[in-house]
């Protein structure tokens, strides 16, 4: 059984780098590459959110940093996507025929790759360390990060000469290696870089939430002020882990970006980063493998429902928050690994009912 | 100096609309400590509800049409705030003292009205009608017979399961009949004519003309608030959702009712919030999403000015509206033309809605460092107050 169990990871990385590009079309496969990606996205906020206790609605704007970050290099290393002088076309739209010296760097694929998940993590550290320091916590938090988001969402939107604004930009006609980003074999590698960096990412957020520090991480969730009073600093170590997650968070969203072939301001929407909360709620958050199922499962279920009923989505995903909040706060792996399912099986009578403490006071001698 | 002077008037109507929408807010926020997602939604409920009132109006005509807009406040302060009680009662109440979780609910809520007013129609009312009753129905048989076994929490949620079932084929049916499909609103935009008396101006003070809806509008507000005050410092129940405030436990050791107290509290924000959408109509049009645009400003009022605390939420969203007209039609340019060129060209850059938005929040998160609970802070002794 132990070795079962060791073996299971293997399996399923097995299964996701060699089975499934052999089963499903390429529609699908990229299909998957995206939730595979977002699930790294879904591990960050576990990390921040079901570990810290740390509810950010703000994870869009590193997502979208990230995705920004990958698109601006391929847009400026395609020459079918340049202008006249040289700068991608949509610039001449604008009247801009300089490009913003912070494009600049990114013609060196060398700094896009470490600024794809850099630059998110040191906006990230920055904010945080603002918002940390004046303990600003527990539903504040969760707004001002939503206003952080908002700030954010608007720059990006409003600023054409610099961004192209509310249209975004299109990864998909760009070139990288001499061949089209969204010809179907990139797409192919793309995917199998998604799926080897997501046990990666795995791999970071348990030596994050294992050891001296997750247990601070834990202490910070369950009683804060117990923490401080204990003689620890609560600030660096929301920060780093808040940081930790931004660079994440921006990894993710540049696999996203090059798998669904655009990276807009949409990425940085008020419900696309409540929805990433979502993910997590549903999977199980304090557990690392429930946000991984957590995003597969809810943007599976996303894809099939507004394939057949596009409207109806919404109705869905309102109920499934509600449902999620209400009656199943440890999520899917969290209800079958802290007792759920063994409680529902007792109830039908399939199982032993796992003993509580009334049953046990009851059973008890009484001592006279 | 006109000039300045007018901005400053469309600065307060601004921030005037903010507070109607925030005071519910805060009332909900700083009384219960529950984040309400769904609270601009209730705002978009208002104004559908002023929306059906017009209609409704429409063909009396003459006289009786003008008066449309207050029997509309008045009904979409009734309407929201029922549906805001019945939000109370049925999931806010399972989750107090979890603020984080009530905030993904509320989120869920939100979601489900937006939809739910773009897709709404006879069929679909009917059909949520039966799935209602049927599910009722279904829980009543199974609790009559099974209501002591282990496993009738997971049987009545089957039960559910099938009467939500029974309610999709009943809205299929229904759908098939061609009137009762037809949208009652769609996802489109609705317009509201404002009433005449409204419209056109009502005189000038020292050279600046007074727009009849802005003044409105500002009115409007400042008798809300006062009657809100007046609600919560010298009315009974005003009396108990105080107490309710300071310490529940021991209000409830009292006798204070204190999950009527939730109830009407939840209401009145709610109603607030219907109150708030009614004027917005009067602004321009209005559609399924207008709850976003008002809630994350809402919420920043209420940060701002410190939370449960009626004169901070005044200040703040009168400050907020001010530097965002201010700032957004660049009037500063116009008033002083001859500012140095690196201040110009910072102007310049926020001088549109969405940048002054970007300005105000990035002011906000400042304003934080410095007072980071807000403007009049609430006092408290123990360690997270």
């Amino acid at each position: 059984m132990k070795i079962f169990q060791r073996l299971v990871p293997w399996i399923l990385l097995a299964i996701a780098l060699f089975i499934l590009p052999a089963a499903l079309d390429d529609f699908r496969l990229n299909l998957f590459g995206r939730y595979f990606s977002l699930a790294i996205t879904a591990l960050a906020i576990d990390l921040i959110w079901g570990y810290t206790g740390l509810l950010s609605l703000g994870q869009g704007i590193f997502f979208a940093l990230g995705g920004y970050a990958v698109a601006m290099y391929l847009m400026l290393n395609t020459k079918s996507l340049a202008g006249g002088n040289g700068i991608p076309k949509f610039f001449e739209n604008y009247g801009v025929d300089q490009l913003p010296f912070f494009w600049q760097p990114f013609w060196s694929p060398v700094f896009t790759l470490i600024a794809l998940w850099v630059i998110p993590a040191v906006v990230a550290g920055l904010v945080g360390w603002l918002i940390f320091r004046n303990r600003i916590k527990g539903v504040y938090f969760s707004i001002i990060t939503q206003a952080a988001l908002m700030v954010f969402f608007h720059f990006f939107n409003g600023q054409q000469k610099l961004f192209d604004g509310t249209n975004g930009l299109k990864t998909s006609t760009s070139e990288l290696f001499g061949q089209l980003v969204g010809s179907p074999d990139m797409q192919v590698w793309f995917y199998r870089l998604t799926v080897v960096l997501l046990p990666l990412a795995f791999l970071v957020c348990r030596y994050f939430t294992s050891g001296r520090f997750g247990d601070a991480l834990i202490a910070i969730r369950d009683d804060e002020s117990r923490l401080r009073f204990a003689g620890f600093n609560p600030v660096p170590f929301k920060t780093i882990v808040f940081l930790v997650a931004g660079a994440l968070c921006g990894i993710s969203g540049a696999l996203y970006t090059v798998q669904s072939g655009i990276v807009s301001p949409q990425y940085m929407s008020i419900s696309f980063s409540i929805e990433m909360v979502i993910w997590v709620a549903v999977g199980g958050r304090g557990t690392l493998v429930g946000p991984i199922i957590g995003a597969t499962v809810v943007n599976y279920l996303r894809s099939l429902v507004s394939e057949a009923l596009p409207e109806a989505w919404l109705f869905v995903q309102g109920a499934l928050f509600i449902f999620v909040v209400v009656l199943m706060p440890d999520g899917i792996y969290g209800w079958i690994t802290k007792g759920g399912f063994r409680t529902f099986l007792a109830a039908f009578g399939i199982a032993k009912p796992a003993k509580t403490y009334p049953k046990l006071d009851k059973e008890a001698v009484p001592v006279d | 100096m006109e000039l300045f002077f007018s901005q400053i008037l469309d600065g307060l109507s601004i921030g005037s609309v903010l507070l109607l929408a925030a005071t519910g807010l805060a009332i909900v926020f700083g009384l219960m400590g529950v984040i309400n997602l769904a609270h601009g939604e209730f705002m978009m409920l208002g104004a559908y509800v002023t929306y059906v009132v017009q209609s409704a109006f429409k063909p009396m005509g003459g006289v009786i049409f003008e008066l449309y807009f207050p029997i509309s406040l008045v009904l979409a302060f009734i309407v929201t705030g029922l549906i805001g009680v019945l939000l109370e009662r049925t999931l806010i109440r399972q989750l107090y003292g979890r603020p984080l979780e009530t905030l993904l609910a509320t989120w869920g809520v939100s979601l489900i009205l937006i939809q739910l007013i773009r897709s709404v129609s006879t069929a679909m009312m009917l059909g949520i009608i039966v799935g209602v009753v049927v599910g009722f129905i279904i829980s009543k048989l199974l609790a009559a017979k099974f209501s002591e076994k282990p496993f009738f929490t997971y049987l009545n949620g089957l039960g559910w399961a099938i009467a939500i079932g029974i309610g999709l084929i009943a809205v299929n049916l229904f759908d098939q009949v061609r009137p009762l499909a037809k949208p009652w609103f769609g996802p489109r935009n609705i317009d509201v004519t404002a009433p005449k008396w409204l419209q056109g101006s009502w005189g000038m003070i020292g050279g600046i003309e007074l727009p009849g809806l802005r003044i409105f509008i500002i009115l409007l507000s400042a008798l809300l608030l006062l009657a809100t005050y007046w609600f919560l410092n010298k009315s009974v129940w005003g009396l108990r959702i105080r107490s309710v405030t300071q310490n529940r436990q021991m209000s409830n050791c009292l006798g204070i009712p204190t999950d009527r107290v939730d109830s009407i509290t939840f209401g009145i924000g709610s109603g607030l919030a219907g109150v708030a959408g009614c004027a917005i109509t009067l602004l321009g049009s209005v559609g399924p999403n207008l709850g976003a645009a008002y809630i994350v400003s809402c919420f920043m009022v209420i940060v701002l000015g410190g939370v449960g605390n009626l004169l901070g939420t005044v200040l703040a969203s009168l400050l907020l509206g001010i530097i965002q007209s201010v700032i957004g039609s660049g009037t500063l340019l116009t008033i002083f033309p001859d500012m140095p060129l690196a201040a110009k060209g910072v102007i310049e850059f926020f001088a549109t809605t969405s940048m002054s938005l970007v300005l105000v929040f990035i002011f906000i998160i400042v304003f934080l460092q410095f007072r980071p609970n807000g403007m009049f802070p609430q006092k408290g002794r123990s360690v997270d107050a």
